[in-house]
């Protein structure tokens, strides 16, 4: 076991981060998407660990714009997990497998097979049991799936019992299977001699491939996923998240008087007297949750102010943002940074730009600029 | 010896003000805290000279005995009496009907009032106005309106010096004036000459058509069959005044006429609560220390309000019941009605536009040109419950409804 553990150590991963995050506005003007906290770390983070933790030591980021705070922020944070990042940036956008190409140099320098996920995923990672599934069938490549409830919606894999991937439909009419791609796989260095340095997808123009060529393979997550790439999903995920730490992590969810269900509380976070907190909240640190208020499926980001009497459902809100007193928001609203809203108003399903000061009332969603 | 009438219709009229005159007829809604006509008895309870009030309508006797009792012990020595209408017989008739009643003891001359105005009712110098002027039957209280407003007032045009009416025409099709009448008149004693003839005119119109398609033998409107023939006959004057005046006509006008009578009543010493002027609490009202009311609030009998709660701009009807950290604004909440914790109730204002000199309330009708409701002022009947966390918008909850989801812009049966 301890030999296979030193062998993992050897494996690196390529993260595609991509460009703006623009379906996670308005948090994402002020923040770069990896850096956006989900469950009060940032979302790249979650990733880094799991990779870690299945013994990962080089992390590579697939980027198409450059920002400096971020890769000043990321590697400090990375730095303390004993791994060292590095920064693949795209002068113009590669795709989905295009970024492979681009890290080429990376990615060959040794004939383990790497990691390669898409930035928005939340799900418990599985990438010990990844690696492992991969050296038993010895082909080039295996993803990620799961299981999906509506797959006419999207793209299914179809897979023979061992793993074998037979084919590819994209928006299935009639049942065929309810298996997606999670955004997650395995490759061998080899699968890099079939990425072109042009915007490329890897789903379309590079699977399909391997797939004919019997090189591919399927392995089923266990447990819940999430796409966390915009609002709505994002709070979905949170859900998720929470019911898993529940079941594996409980000791990293808040108890306490006023606190219902699934909770996530920073300890530098303060709450008042007699608030309703959860179920399913996270709360970032230096936050003010003050008297009487009552949180339910929301994320508060760091440094925000929820003040007294004031009612939130299904909201994000921005970092250092002041809900007002008596306010009501729900229906995925989203708070972009130091935004401030009135006292005793009612917003449902607005999404406010950074540094708006809010003086009437939202009663049907909207984009306030 | 002056004398006082309050025109207060009867349960026919007054269909706009529902649901809330489902429970309490339109004229004993509490306004800042007093039955609406209250208003009416106390601006005429000022007057030393007048002794005898009659309220007049086609609610039945024991509907208003109530009332009228407490106002007879409240008003004291003041007569303060109810004359039961047979049938409605419009803003004349039931006057002309009880002719003899008011002019028993022989008073110089007496006010008319419509129960369904409310307002700085200045009566003092209604009185002197029409003293002045010993021709005159009937003194008009007036006051200007916006251009496109006056058309649903009745319109006045007055000569300049005499302050004679010398054109009336009720809700004129086309603009007339923006001189409107008020609903607040001195009249001599004389006036009933001219009702007699008005009411023989109509009379002849009545068996001339069969019966068929004319109001009811001894109907009579005062505004058509009386002010108008008297427009420019030298009889009929009006005094123009700047004070606040206002209809009575929706739920809306109702919060709208809460501010003001609640601005001109003196403030209590102490409020329980944090309060924000102007308030009105019953003292029988449990309000929580730690909740905010105001400004322009009515709280009831008997009603409780919890810690956290937020109020401001609406009636709290008796009995009713606000749980920790509600917020109502905008809304009337009806008696017995309770309202969950963490729930909203809000409705939207209909006040008159404050950059429109002598703009008054719109009374906009209860749906649009597209058949969706006109966002107003939020109602909840009596008994109506709202669970803890919901939000009702801009709606209408008719009695005894228990809501179990949030509510926008609808009217729930």
């Amino acid at each position: 076991m301890c030999g296979s553990d030193k062998k993992l150590g050897d494996i690196r991963a390529l993260i595609l981060v991509g460009g703006y995050g623009t379906r996670l506005r308005p948090l994402t003007l002020s923040r770069p998407k990896p850096l956006v906290e989900f469950a009060n770390k940032p979302i790249l983070m979650h990733q880094i660990e799991a990779l870690v933790e299945a013994g990962v030591t080089q992390v590579i980021l697939a980027v198409s714009y450059r920002a400096e705070d971020m890769e000043k922020e990321l590697t400090e944070q990375v730095s303390k997990l004993g791994v060292t990042l590095t920064f693949s940036h795209e002068t113009e956008p590669l795709g989905t497998a295009g970024p492979l190409a681009l890290a080429r140099e990376l990615l060959s320098a040794s004939p383990e097979p790497f990691f390669v996920l898409n930035s928005d995923v939340i799900c418990e990672f599985p990438f010990k049991d990844l690696a492992k599934f991969h050296r038993s069938h010895g082909k080039e490549g295996t993803i990620v799936v799961t299981k999906v409830e509506e797959p006419s919606k999207y793209g299914v894999v179809v897979y023979k019992e061992n793993g074998e991937i037979e084919q590819f439909v994209e928006k299935p009419q009639e049942f065929i299977s309810n298996k997606i791609n999670a955004g997650m796989y395995i490759l061998n260095p080899s699968v890099l001699d079939r990425i072109k340095l042009q915007p490329t997808s890897i789903e379309k123009e590079v699977f399909p491939f391997m797939a004919k060529d019997e090189q591919l393979y399927a392995m089923e997550l266990q447990g819940f996923w999430m796409d966390v790439g915009q609002p709505k999903d994002f709070l979905t995920g949170m859900c998720l998240y929470l019911t898993s730490l529940r079941q594996k992590n409980s000791d990293m969810l808040h108890e306490g008087d006023g606190v219902v269900g699934n909770v996530v509380i920073d300890p530098t976070a303060t709450i008042g007297k007699g608030c309703r907190i959860g179920p399913n909240v996270t709360i970032g640190p230096n936050v003010v949750v003050e008297d009487g208020a009552c949180i339910k499926r929301s994320t508060i980001l760091r440094g925000a102010c929820v003040r007294q009497h004031a009612w939130l459902d299904s909201c994000i809100v921005g970092w250092r943002s002041v809900v007002g007193r008596w306010v009501r928001m729900e229906n995925c609203t989203v708070l972009g940074e130091d935004v401030i809203v009135k006292d005793e108003l009612y917003i449902n399903g607005g999404q406010v730009l950074p540094h708006k000061s809010i003086a009437l009332s939202v009663p049907e969603p909207q984009i306030i600029m | 010896m002056l004398k006082a009438v309050i025109l207060i219709g009867g349960p026919q009229k007054g269909t706009r003000f529902r649901p809330l005159s489902l429970d309490t007829p339109k004229p004993l809604f509490p306004i800042a805290g007093l039955p609406l006509i209250q208003h009416h008895i106390k601006a005429c309870k000022r007057l030393a000279s007048c002794k005898e009030i009659l309220i007049i309508g086609s609610y039945t006797t024991t509907t208003m005995a109530q009332f009228v009792n407490d106002m007879q012990i409240e008003y004291s020595p003041v007569i303060i009496r109810y004359l039961q209408e047979f049938t409605p017989l419009g803003t004349g008739g039931g006057l002309y009907h009880f002719r003899d009643q008011v002019r028993a003891g022989n008073p110089t001359a007496f006010f008319l009032l419509n129960g369904d105005v409310c307002a700085d009712f200045p009566l003092e110098e209604l009185w002197a106005f029409h003293e002045e002027r010993p021709n005159a039957l009937v003194t008009i209280m007036g006051t200007e309106a916006t251009r496109q407003q006056s058309i649903h007032y009745g319109c006045m045009v007055q000569e300049p010096t005499t302050k004679a009416v010398t054109h009336y025409v009720e809700k004129p099709s086309s603009y007339i004036s923006t001189l409107i009448n008020c609903g607040v008149y001195v009249c001599s004693l004389q006036i009933f000459h001219t009702m007699a003839d008005a009411l023989q005119k109509e009379k002849t119109g009545f068996y001339s058509s069969n019966g068929q398609g004319s109001p009811p033998p001894g109907y009579m409107s005062f505004e058509q069959d009386v002010l108008s023939p008297l427009a420019g006959t030298n009889k009929l004057f009006a005094m123009q005044v700047g004070n606040w005046w206002s209809q009575v006509k929706t739920a809306g006008s109702a919060i709208y006429a809460n501010r003001h009578y609640l601005e001109l009543q003196p403030r209590p010493q102490r409020q329980p609560g944090h309060v924000l002027p102007h308030v009105h609490v019953h003292p029988t009202a449990d309000v929580d220390c730690t909740a905010v009311i105001g400004p322009n609030v009515s709280v009831g009998e008997g009603v409780t309000i919890k810690a956290g709660v937020r109020i401001k701009e609406s009636i709290v009807l008796n009995n009713a019941t606000i749980n920790e950290h509600a917020l109502v604004m905008y809304s009337v909440v009806g008696q017995g009605a309770s309202v969950g914790e963490w729930s909203r109730v809000e409705g939207t204002p209909s006040d008159p536009d404050p950059d429109k000199p002598f703009a008054k309330m719109d009374n906009v009708p209860l749906f649009n040109s597209e058949g969706r409701l006109n966002p107003s002022i939020t109602v909840l009947g009596s008994g109506v419950v709202v669970p803890a966390e919901r939000i009702v918008l801009n709606s209408i909850v008719l009695p005894h409804k228990q809501l179990s989801r949030s509510f926008k812009n609808e009217i729930i049966l």
